[in-house]
């Protein structure tokens, strides 16, 4: 499969809509909403990790994700990750 | 003896949302089987669970959730657990668990490789998935796992659970069984061990039996210690007043012919009870419609309750819903409690055509009002398992 360019606008599409399966509302999926507001746990990040490795062929460590407290942190990590 | 009573209960079964929708809908002789199969048509899960409760969890899983907020709800611990978390347990049977999880992430491998296959895929498979939601979902920090024995995996539960309480080991326990199994792979090898009826109709006991109509659900009851439920002012619905248990040791498929095994049960039921034959009232029998099951399990219940065997009335839920395999124990259990509370002996549906030597009285396609002179009635629910696994409950209706 074809693997997306990364940019900022397409990473953050991709992170809004695999978020907005594991349960919370659209609107409430923020780039500085964090996890724990969103009660996005250790599985929905491990769920949107393999959707990224998916879509842009970027595997992110798992010590990596560990690490991020918000959607916009999902975002530059894809982002800085691809840089 | 620590007396164990029921406090709460609840039910998801191919006749609908509620253990009073099964019962009442058993009671007047409607079935849930269509197309020969028992699915819980009537379950929707964003009725009862968010989007992220309901990805969280196989279907089996969901079952057991919905059925457990009817029964803390009825308990009256929707809001507060009326005693130490740690000292609440959950006990949870099932047959295979999450096998729909399993098939669909065998189909992703196959199909798309590995790095397809869910994060999800162990959580939501395994068989302890459902007491470990229960668990988190009502802060239950006592004892907590899953029983495994095929068919007879939600008696073993509410057996389990019972003896946790006498024990001492707990004061109370959200205990019962889930499967939900109407997956292609899980059809598709039971028809290959020739247990599926080829009719698609259950009718358990009856002559013409070709074997059980597969079923999905679950049931959860939550037991107390009596004297702690009474001290809480808790209404109660029945005791458990016995429980026993038994391997044929014979076959892995098979009951033992004689039914010895199941009697070894039967009769350790009663014993634990302080019960003789001659106190039963009512049999929920485990009435398979398989029919190998249903000649031993007669003989089993003639050789455990002796002369009274043929005054009692004998049934099996399994004409209505379907075999629920390790949910049904916990689901025929339900029934059965509320088919004593109401003194009622439910049905056999389509039961027509007598064989030689099945000659109990199987309370044939109408209900019939239980005659108990008078004193609390009690009633024996049979769970048998492949590999030879028997697990037997005597229920009483509350005072």
């Amino acid at each position: 499969m074809a693997e997306k360019t990364i940019t900022p606008e397409a990473v953050e599409t991709t992170v809004r809509e695999a978020l907005a399966q594991f349960g919370p509302e659209p609107e409430e999926i923020t780039l500085d909403a964090t996890f724990e507001q969103l009660d996005v746990d250790s599985l929905d990040l491990a769920e949107l990790s393999q959707i990224i490795e998916d879509e842009y062929g970027v595997k992110l460590k798992g010590e990596d994700v560990g690490k991020i407290k918000t959607v916009g942190d999902a975002v530059d990590l894809v982002v800085n990750r691809a840089g | 003896m620590t007396q164990v009573v029921v406090t709460g209960i609840g039910a998801v079964t191919p006749l609908g949302v509620g253990a009073r929708t099964l019962y009442e809908r058993w009671l007047a002789g409607r079935s849930g089987i269509e197309d020969g199969e028992g699915v819980a048509r009537e379950y929707e899960p964003k009725e009862h669970l968010s989007v992220k409760e309901a990805r969280r969890a196989d279907r089996f899983t969901q079952f057991a959730m919905v059925a457990g907020d009817e029964a803390l709800a009825e308990a009256g611990w929707s809001d507060e657990l009326p005693y130490d978390s740690t000292r609440v347990a959950c006990i949870i049977g099932t047959g295979i668990g999450g096998i729909g999880t399993l098939e669909h992430n065998h189909d992703v491998l196959r199909d798309s490789g590995p790095k397809k296959v869910s994060p999800l895929a162990v959580p939501l498979m395994m068989s302890n998935a459902a007491p470990g939601a229960l668990s988190m979902r009502y802060k239950l920090r006592g004892h907590s796992y899953g029983i495994v024995s095929a068919c007879a995996a939600g008696a073993h539960a509410i057996g389990t659970a019972a003896s946790l309480i006498q024990s001492g080991a707990a004061d109370a326990v959200v205990t019962g069984g889930s499967e939900a199994a109407l997956t292609p792979l899980s059809k598709a090898a039971f028809a290959a061990l020739d247990a599926l009826s080829d009719s698609g109709i259950s009718r358990p006991f009856d002559a013409r039996r070709d074997g059980f109509v597969m079923g999905e659900g679950a049931a959860v009851l939550v037991l107390e210690d009596a004297e702690k439920a009474k001290a809480r002012g808790a209404t109660i619905i029945a005791t458990v007043k016995g429980y026993g248990a038994s391997s044929d040791a014979h076959h892995i498929t098979a009951p033992q012919s004689e039914g010895l095994g199941a009697a070894q049960a039967i009769g350790q039921a009663l014993e634990s009870a302080g019960l003789t034959p001659a106190d039963v009232d009512y049999v929920n029998a485990h009435g398979t419609s398989t029919p190998l099951n249903d000649r031993a399990e007669t003989k089993a219940i003639k050789l455990a309750l002796g002369d009274r065997a043929g005054q009692i009335p004998v049934s099996s839920t399994k004409s209505a819903i379907g075999h629920l395999l390790g949910a049904a124990g916990a689901v025929e259990a339900v029934a059965t409690i509320l088919a004593l509370r109401d003194r009622m002996a439910p049905p056999t549906l389509g039961y027509e055509e007598v064989e030689e030597g099945l000659d109990l009285d199987y309370v044939p396609n109408t209900a019939r009002p239980l005659e108990t002179n008078g004193h609390l009635p009690v009633a024996l629910s049979n769970a048998f398992g492949f590999g030879g696994h028997n697990a037997v409950l005597c229920l009483e209706a509350a005072e």
